[in-house]
């Protein structure tokens, strides 16, 4: 690729140079994290900073998830949301090097509490994956492992009754009914993925964190899950990183946008495509920076 | 660029060529060798045996001295063969003669004719025919591993004997049957009634301590050091540690075996029990090792799902990442395993090079291995252990061969389609 500046990036520098008046805007920060979605926060952070091996990640976030509502968070590559979302279900402790500094909290509760389970949180705040990754085994048994690890069931009619209600809800009964003991992997990747949403739904959790979970969907597979996500949305909050924006604005109540390891602006989806507050997220949703 | 291109058309040819030429050097050698041990060890299978006319009468058991069930027991076997090969060459008379004749064949021979009467005491007062075994020398000879013009001292038949061959293959009293002896029975002086059955039960029983000692404990310190150990400077040391064992030469497991488990610990010498211990943990690296590979190679997606449903570390472990590791480990294992079914050196140390006759029974009983039993017939001078140490190192190869393949099969059966 040549160097010349290309239209957009002309563009783009008026708009660079009005990036600091703009984040200063008294607008802006009267805006509460509290936003108007009209609900109470099931999950909130407060000066949340993350770091991998020193390098930080994640910069003093405050962040509120309603309760029964899809939050997006979007942003460039690298700006932080998939770190973020790691943070709400603590997935992050795997990584030896990552450090976690703030609170974020769940009904209140703080997770990082040093006396908090991980496990009963993890149940609590289940997780779907940008690529599918159904375990190696039947249909049924992905669904019903979870379940299964918690002794949620006695019998093996009820545990039927909760793997083929989960697998209902995540809309895949009717295509798999006949086809439960085959290997999850035999299926197509749109399947597996709504196969790993009934896998999370069967632990009956609060929030599900969705990490680009369409990502590796072509667009007839991401439709689909995108009826699922709001059909669910009635009985869990959902916290969903998206790179579309497309996809942020038609699903989410909320948006919160990330830039660079800061959260820049947050607030009910309209508000912040249509008019967005801050500089960059209105480059962002226009297309001209990400 | 066109030139370019055709020097990289070329340096693509030459890299083929010199790969197929290196795979066809080393399918040369490896036939070779092949060609070499089957050429030689395919004799062992096959023996001698010369029939007897048999005519025992009562008389000969000392039946009326004898206490009663021990009379079968006591006899003079030997007496009664010589007189069956006089009867057969009355014309050899002189004591010199008769010696020559009684060479031809083996000295287990009484124990045949005596298993053969225990099984059948009808049989004394009548006639009947015994096929006992040859003595190495005139096998040898029959099966021609030794040219019957050759020299006496290289035939190790002289010429009266040589007659005698002649004459009992003549009459149809030489044959060539199968050698089952070769696996039934234990080690011994003689060629013709050595084994090859008390090292394998010796090996086997090694390999079986040594898989139960090292399987559970390198897998177990594989998946703690993969999964659970924090990475610091300790743990750091013991890999470096693991890895050098893996490179520490067999003979010194063999010295830490003799210290520890026979002079400290007061094992029993010889037993398949110190062998096993020993060989485990010569493998116990390679297990190691190999199962930190397999579990490493999962994909952080299985754990990272398993995680996110509330599993512990433990249950992640044991329900998702060791089941889709096991192909790696177990081919590690195996192929450890097979190592340690060859490895001859650390056994010297522990004195399972012994001359062991019975077959061990138990963990416990003295035993020697496979390839200790090779090392220990390669020494001996008659000419009848060279075609047996070849044929053992067939049994060798033949043991790994099948634990290798067992090793890919269980590679195919349990690797998995993404």
């Amino acid at each position: 690729m040549a160097h010349a500046p290309t239209l957009t990036q002309v563009a783009e520098i008026p708009n660079s140079a009005t990036i600091g008046l703009l984040g200063d805007n008294p607008l802006a920060l009267l805006k509460h994290p509290e936003a108007r979605t009209g609900k109470p926060a099931k999950m909130t952070s407060r000066g949340l900073s993350v770091s991998y091996a020193n390098k930080p990640a994640l910069h003093d976030v405050d962040l509120d998830i309603p309760v029964n509502r899809v939050t997006a968070l979007i942003g460039p590559s690298g700006c932080g949301k998939t770190t973020y979302i790691r943070c709400l279900n603590r997935m992050n402790d795997i990584i030896d090097t990552c450090r976690v500094e703030g609170s974020v909290t769940h009904d209140g509760e703080d997770i990082y509490a040093p006396d908090q389970d991980v496990v009963r949180l993890r149940t609590r705040v289940g997780m779907v994956f940008q690529k599918p990754n159904p375990f190696p085994k039947s249909i049924y048994d992905n669904t019903a492992y979870g379940p299964r690890i918690h002794g949620m069931t006695g019998s093996r009619d009820e545990e039927r009754a909760l793997v083929l209600d989960s697998l209902r809800r995540a809309g895949l009964l009717d295509e798999v009914r006949d086809r439960l003991d085959a290997p999850g992997t035999s299926l197509s990747g749109g399947q597996q993925q709504r196969l790993c949403i009934a896998r999370a739904i069967a632990v009956r959790p609060e929030v599900i964190l969705m990490d680009e979970p369409c990502s590796a969907l072509d667009p007839i597979a991401t439709a689909r899950i995108e009826e699922l996500i709001a059909a669910l949305k009635q009985d869990y909050t959902i916290v969903i990183v998206t790179h579309s924006m497309q996809q942020a604005r038609r699903l989410s109540d909320k948006t919160a946008f990330f830039h660079l390891g800061r959260l820049v602006e947050q607030g009910n989806t309209e508000d912040v495509f249509e008019a967005p507050q801050d500089g960059r997220t209105r480059d962002y949703v226009m297309g001209r920076i990400g | 660029m066109e030139a370019r291109l055709k020097n990289r058309h070329r340096a693509e040819r030459r890299f083929r060529l010199f790969g197929g030429l290196a795979i066809f050097t080393s399918l040369i050698f490896l036939g070779a060798l092949f060609a070499i041990i089957i050429q030689t060890g395919a004799g062992a299978f096959k023996q001698t045996r010369i029939a007897l006319d048999m005519h025992l009468s009562p008389a000969d058991f000392n039946a009326g001295q004898a206490v009663e069930g021990d009379w079968l027991e006591r006899a003079d076997y030997q007496a009664m063969i010589k007189r069956a090969l006089r009867q057969a060459f009355p014309e050899l008379r002189s004591r010199r003669e008769k010696r020559s004749l009684y060479r031809m064949v083996s000295s287990g021979a009484a124990f045949q004719l005596r298993k053969k009467l225990r099984g059948d005491p009808g049989l004394i007062g009548t006639d009947f025919r015994i096929w006992v075994l040859a003595s190495d020398d005139a096998d040898m000879v029959f099966k021609g591993a030794v040219p019957r013009d050759a020299p006496v001292a290289h035939r190790r038949l002289d010429d009266r004997q040589m007659s005698v061959l002649e004459a009992l293959e003549d009459t149809g009293r030489l044959r060539s049957q199968f050698n089952w002896t070769f696996f039934s029975a234990g080690d011994s002086r003689e060629p013709e009634l050595a084994g090859i059955a008390g090292a394998a039960l010796g090996s086997l029983f090694s390999v079986l301590v040594c898989l139960a000692l090292a399987f559970p404990l390198g897998v177990m310190t594989a998946v703690y050091l993969e999964e659970f150990a924090p990475k610091n400077r300790w743990t750091g040391f013991i890999e470096v540690n693991i890895s050098n064992l893996a490179a520490v030469p067999s003979i010194v497991f063999g010295l830490l075996g003799l210290a520890m488990f026979l002079n400290i610990f007061g094992l029993p010498r010889s037993a398949p029990l110190v062998g096993g211990m020993v060989l485990a943990l010569m493998t116990l690296p390679t297990i190691i090792i190999a199962s930190r590979a397999a579990i490493k190679s999962v994909p952080p997606s299985v754990r990272e799902a398993a995680f996110a449903l509330g599993a512990s570390p433990v249950q992640a472990v044991f329900h998702h990442i060791l089941p889709l590791a096991m192909p790696g480990v177990l081919t590690g294992t195996i192929i450890g395993t097979a190592q340690a079914l060859g490895e001859t050196a650390p056994l010297l140390m522990i004195g399972m090079v012994a001359f062991v006759v019975d077959l061990p029974t138990n963990i416990l009983d003295p035993a020697t291995a496979l390839p200790v039993q090779v090392f220990l017939w390669a020494d001996s001078p008659e000419r009848a252990f060279q075609e047996r140490t070849a044929a053992a190192i067939l049994v060798l190869l033949v043991f790994t061969c099948l634990m290798n393949l067992t090793a890919a099969l269980l590679r195919k059966k349990y690797e998995l389609k993404w």
